[in-house]
């Protein structure tokens, strides 16, 4: 097939005023941007949301059906997660939405200064939950070799640490942009919806630690 | 809904001879929105056509390549006993087959019209996010050489394109086949994803405005059905072979029975999303059926909204039926009679949609070229297909025909006829667009009348065959099976399909060369691709388009207003609001860009080195992290003139006009 | 239908669950024929007959009564489906012969529950049934998935590691089925079928008491030289022959191979000939198969082959 050839002069479909005088919408004064749902990045946003929201639900959805499957859960002689590290990150988590939602609120009002500053707090706390995680994997008490129950609850972890680790490295670039790079307006929707995604990583560590933590416990 | 559901005439566009007078700049639209010439434009092309095209011809040829295995199968079949292939190869042939044909061509080919004509027909400059979709080329055609080198090598996957836990397992292939496939998985299911997106927020937001939700074209609502199905279903898959890899490298249990796993767990998560695929595959080839019948009927699809809400029930109910591929692992009864009730509740939205093609026809002023012929096609194909699947869902008799040919013919019925036979139509229906040349209405009907008849030839006698005992992926059968004549009589089919598909790829090539140049409108269709140039320019409008209508090019009054005021030295582009597409904001869309070939490459070697080591995954996330940044990081504005954003315009007021709202 | 030329067919039942899915069958099919018929005649008639003049109402009107008929019908079709389903699922009677079918790549492992567990009897690749008298078979699977699929008696089943699933069935008649694996197990899937032998209900119970007898010492010299091959090779690693100290549990059972009609899972028939064949290069007539390559001299192979013919 050949790339599309240049288009041939003259040839103007819906052009204006074909009987009459030309009517237009004149779209000039709108603004070039816009937060929120009137952005496309917001939909691209809750469009990934939706993807990895699924992938997490059917997770865990396979954790309670090997469950189902296997007389005891978990297996004898493995003591359940131990429950400080990953309490501590909840604890973390949802600390980290303050800083999340002030920066989201200075992206808003297109406030450099304020989004530099709340934008390092909230690395700070990316960080700081990154290097817990790596306490509650070794505070697992399972290995993920050792048996299903122990491969679903890595995947279950791994899973929500991937999410953790790339929405660190996402504000670590953000951040640099915002320090050293050409800052346009545009840029503070990027901010917005790095926070909006922050957001999910931190609601879905909710089930998700329900899952790992207490569905040993009490069930 | 307040327009006539009655045609309008095509003479709504007759009036070539008043030219208007131009408001945009023509030439500076085409600086803007071209890309640099030669091999660099081609590899950082955004633009949503040429990737479109890309795809289009990508899929096509893999396509053609299952087709030779297709026949290769039927060729060891031919004869009982036959040593033509061994088990081994025979195998891989049909792995190779029903992978490529699902992940390769089903969905690729269907997204690939939803890149080239979502955007022109909601009447946009381009697809949103369009580096994220030329990323997703880079992707697919990574996924193609991962199944189709090894299978050259003779070292294809050869476990079925189901790849059934524990069979799949490392315990039963040892060797790297069944890991080739799961990323292969992996590569086409990003690819996809990231499409589906693209085209939901397409549809969401860069519509023309006054195209609320009620006057979207269905086949643009065909592909944000698909989209959301894709969205939800292949994670599914994406766990599945993750988990599958882990379990065949990492040394993980998912589905090890020995200690704690579970075969079924598989069956259930491959299921999920398998069959959603189905209505993922045939959802855009029935909003084909609808566009067709209706340009070709030359009136507004009657029951516009039955059809809409058809497509959009199917896209719910195709969720709950996955446990009908699994009746025969003997399921406690409650669970299978509610998976038959939707295996057969599933029949009536599609009923409603034969019923309004139907009513269309019936009262509109047929115009038989050959789009609509091999749309007649996929009726009579199709209808088979549906039937064939009400019986499949009744469990009793699904025991006996499931895993036999019965189901190779059904699934064929469904597929081939749900988009094959439509997508031969949209080819035919799109190519005066997609090339600016007219094809041969004679050789368009040989063609369909060789593939109809060999298609027929081929796979209805798969029926009887179930029927009589011959199951699936057997590489050979006795003597005396009885089964010898009719798999005889399909191979004969398959020389009359294969006569078909040649006369179709000799009739493009003649029309590529020779063909009469199409005009913007050949048929005299109603929506907005045929309200620019055969070929799109670049910026696909001259004059960003409004719409009063369903079908814009029947509909519009000739004072419908055009956009101006999108800058023409920038790539800007209209966002509208979700429910009524009024004018929101303008925003500006990316300029070419390496990125998003780097980044695949970073991708796939990533997928690629983690087959062999899991360490691949460390080391390939560096130069991933770096292309990533790359395609973020913004230039700068004045190499580029990228706009600033007036601090004054942030906060402005929506206008919120109505589209035949002021005049300039 | 001309079923009976057919090696195994759904439509040629001989088993009341096969009789009750091939009528459920028929009528779907008259069905499909007047729906299928019904549809395109009216698409024809829109393609040929232009009849402008048709009201949006009556075209509404219409519609409406087709997809009216299409859920009513749908119906129908879901209550006849779950009626055949409820009475398929089980023969229910106290009389049952239990079977319990395994699994292997690629053959099958039979055995016949008793009380006392030295009654128990294992064969492969062979299943007696009494006929009139039902039979539940308990599958599962000691490898990959398969699936049993008898299709003059029943629908079919999945043996899957890890779950062991009931499926009823019943042969109203004597005669030689064929059941074949059915899900997608590797590379020999092609060549994993079960002879399903119906018979009196006398004839049956006397082949299970022969069953039942461990192997004879033979009484030939030759045979008994092959015997001595087959405990000195490494057949005895696979295969058990009760009776002596051949007690390998990979591959079939061989005690009574001589009294079966075929020869790795329905491959090849059981004749001298293709035993020969069959003991030396297996993988030339089943490639990929497990059994391996047995090189041996002729007169070691003529012993072993007279042995294996007394294991009546």
């Amino acid at each position: 097939m050949t790339a599309p050839q240049p288009p041939t002069a003259g040839q103007h479909a819906f052009a204006p005023g074909r009987r009459g005088a030309a009517r237009t919408i004149d779209v000039s004064m709108l603004a070039p941007g816009g937060f929120g749902h009137r952005s496309l990045m917001w939909w691209g946003t809750l469009g990934l949301v939706l993807i990895e929201g699924t992938m997490f639900a059917l997770t865990i959805g396979a954790y309670f059906y090997l469950r189902e499957r296997n007389t005891y859960w978990p297996p004898q002689n493995i003591a359940p997660p131990d429950l400080l590290w990953g309490t501590l990150n909840l604890l973390v988590l949802a600390a980290s939405a303050i800083p999340n939602e002030i920066a989201k609120k200075a992206a808003e009002r297109i406030d450099l200064r304020a989004v530099r500053l709340w934008l390092v707090v909230c690395l700070a706390f990316g960080v700081a939950f990154n290097a817990i995680r790596v306490f509650e994997f070794l505070h697992l008490n399972v290995t993920f070799s050792n048996d299903a129950y122990g491969s679903i609850v890595w995947m279950l972890l791994g899973l929500h640490t991937v999410h953790i680790a790339t929405d660190v490295a996402d504000t670590a670039v953000l951040t640099a942009l915002m320090f050293i790079g050409p800052v346009e307006e545009k840029r503070f929707v990027d901010v917005e919806e790095n926070a909006v995604y922050w957001y999910f990583v931190v609601a879905t560590w909710l089930p998700i630690y329900g899952v790992i933590y207490w569905a040993p416990r009490i069930i | 809904m307040n327009d006539p559901d009655r045609a309008p005439h095509g003479d709504a566009r007759t009036a070539k001879a008043e030219l208007p007078p131009v408001l945009e700049d023509a030439a500076a639209l085409a600086r803007t929105w071209s890309d640099p010439p030669g091999l660099v434009g081609w590899i950082t092309t955004v633009d949503h056509k040429r990737i479109a095209l890309r795809y289009l011809v990508t899929a096509f040829v893999m396509f053609l390549g299952g087709g030779v295995l297709a026949s290769m199968m039927r060729l060891q079949l031919s004869r009982p006993e036959n040593t033509l292939f061994g088990p081994d190869f025979y195998n891989q042939l049909f792995t190779t087959h029903g992978t490529n044909m699902m992940f390769l061509f089903a969905v690729p080919v269907t997204q690939a019209l939803g890149i080239y004509f979502v955007p022109l027909m909601v009447g946009s400059r381009n697809i949103a996010f369009p580096r994220m979709v030329a990323y997703s080329y880079w992707l697919y055609l990574g996924g193609c050489l991962m199944l189709w080198v090894p299978f050259l090598l003779n070292t294809g996957p050869d476990m079925g394109w189901f790849s059934y836990a524990p069979l799949s397992e490392i315990l039963y292939t040892p060797t790297k086949r069944a890991d080739v496939w799961a990323q292969m998985i992996t590569f086409t299911e990003v690819a996809g994803l990231a499409v589906a997106v693209s085209i939901v927020v397409t549809a969401l937001k860069l519509r023309a405005p006054g195209m609320s939700l009620n006057r979207i074209p269905i086949f643009v609502w065909g592909m944000v059905v698909q989209s959301f199905m894709i969205i939800f279903a292949m994670p599914a898959i994406m766990l599945a072979s993750t988990a599958l890899i882990l379990d065949r490298l990492a040394n993980t249990h998912f589905f090890d029975v020995e200690r704690g796993g579970d075969a079924l767990l598989w069956q259930h998560l491959f299921w999920f999303f398998g069959h959603p695929e189905v209505y993922i595959i045939f959802i855009p080839g029935t909003a084909l059926v609808s566009t067709i019948v209706t340009s070709f009927s030359r009136r507004h699809i009657f029951g516009y909204l039955a059809v809409v809400l058809s497509l959009v029930s199917t896209g719910f109910v195709g969720f709950g039926l996955w446990v009908h591929h699994m009746f025969a692992t003997g399921l406690p009864k409650l669970g299978e009679s509610f998976f038959t009730a939707a295996s057969i509740i599933i029949a009536v939205p599609t009923g409603i949609q034969f019923f309004c093609w139907i009513a269309t026809l019936w009262s509109g002023r047929v115009s038989l070229k050959t789009p609509l012929v091999w749309v007649l096609g996929f009726f009579w194909v199709f209808l088979i297909g549906g039937l064939t699947g009400v019986m499949l869902a009744a469990v009793p008799l699904d025991l006996q025909v499931h895993d036999t040919y019965f189901v190779v013919a059904h699934l064929h019925y469904v597929l081939i006829g749900g988009t094959v036979f439509p997508l031969f139509g949209a080819f035919y229906y799109w190519w005066p667009k997609l090339t600016g040349r007219m094809m041969r209405e004679r050789l368009g009907i040989a063609s369909f009348a060789c593939f109809f008849v060999g298609f027929n030839l081929t796979f209805f006698p798969m029926h009887l065959l179930g029927l009589h005992g011959m199951p699936r992926r057997v590489y050979t059968y006795p003597p005396d099976a009885g089964w010898t004549t009719m798999n005889q009589l399909e191979l004969v089919g398959v020389a009359f399909m294969t006569l078909g598909t040649l006369l179709f790829l000799a009739d493009a090539w003649m029309a590529l060369r020779h063909g009469a140049t199409a005009t913007d409108d050949p048929w005299l269709a109603g929506t907005l691709e045929w309200a620019t140039t055969s070929p799109p320019p670049a910026y696909n409008f001259l004059h960003a388009p409004t719409v009063a209508g369903r079908e814009p090019v029947w509909d519009n009054p000739p004072d419908q207003p055009i956009v101006v005021g999108l800058r023409t030295d920038v790539r800007d582009v209209l966002v509208t609001h979700v429910m009524d597409a009024e004018p929101d904001h303008r925003t500006e869309f990316p300029e070419p860009t390496k990125w998003p070939l780097l980044t695949a490459l970073s991708t796939t070697a990533l997928f690629v080195g983690s087959i062999f080591t899991a360490w691949a995954v460390v080391y390939c996330a560096v130069p991933l992290f770096v292309s990533m940044t790359g395609w973020f990081w913004p230039k700068h504005p004045g190499e580029t003139g990228t706009q600033a954003w007036p601090i004054a315009h942030r906060t402005l007021p929506m206008p919120n006009e109505p589209p035949s709202g002021k005049a300039a | 239908m001309i079923a009976a030329s057919f090696l195994q067919s759904a439509l040629d039942p001989a088993g009341p669950q096969a009789a009750h899915i091939a009528r459920l069958w028929w009528l779907l099919l008259a069905i499909a024929v007047v729906v299928f018929v019904a549809v395109l005649g009216f698409l024809a008639a829109a393609i040929l007959h232009r009849r402008r003049d048709t009201t949006e109402a009556s075209l509404t009107y219409a519609v409406s009564i087709a997809v009216g008929l299409t859920v009513v019908t749908l119906f129908a079709i879901l209550i006849v489906t779950v009626w055949t389903e409820r009475i398929n699922a089980t023969l229910g009677a106290a009389s049952a012969v239990t079977i319990e079918l395994t699994g292997h790549q690629f053959w099958w492992e039979v055995q016949y529950d008793a009380a006392n567990p030295v009654d128990r009897v294992t064969t492969a690749n062979e299943m007696h049934i009494p006929v009139g008298r039902p039979v539940v078979l308990k599958v599962t699977s000691r490898d990959v998935i398969h699936s049993f699929w008898a299709p003059n008696l029943h629908g079919k089943r999945d043996l899957i590691p890890g779950y062991t699933t009931a499926i009823w069935l019943q042969a109203d008649r004597p005669d030689v089925f064929r059941a074949q694996c059915a899900e997608f197990c590797g590379r020999q899937h092609a060549h994993m079928a079960l002879q399903i032998v119906a018979e009196p209900e006398p004839a049956f119970e006397r082949w299970l008491n022969a069953e039942r007898a461990p192997a004879h010492d033979p009484a030939d010299a030759g045979a008994l030289r092959g015997r001595d091959v087959f405990m000195k090779r490494q057949c005895v690693l696979c295969h058990q022959i009760r009776g002596t100290s051949a007690n390998g549990l990979v591959g079939p059972e061989l005690t009574h191979l001589a009294s079966r009609g075929t020869l790795a899972a329905g491959t090849l028939p059981n004749t001298t000939g293709h035993l020969a064949g069959w003991i030396i290069n297996p993988q030339a007539l089943k490639p990929g198969s497990q059994m391996p390559q047995n090189a041996m001299a002729s007169d070691e192979l003529q012993s072993l082959l007279a042995y294996l013919e007394t294991l009546k």
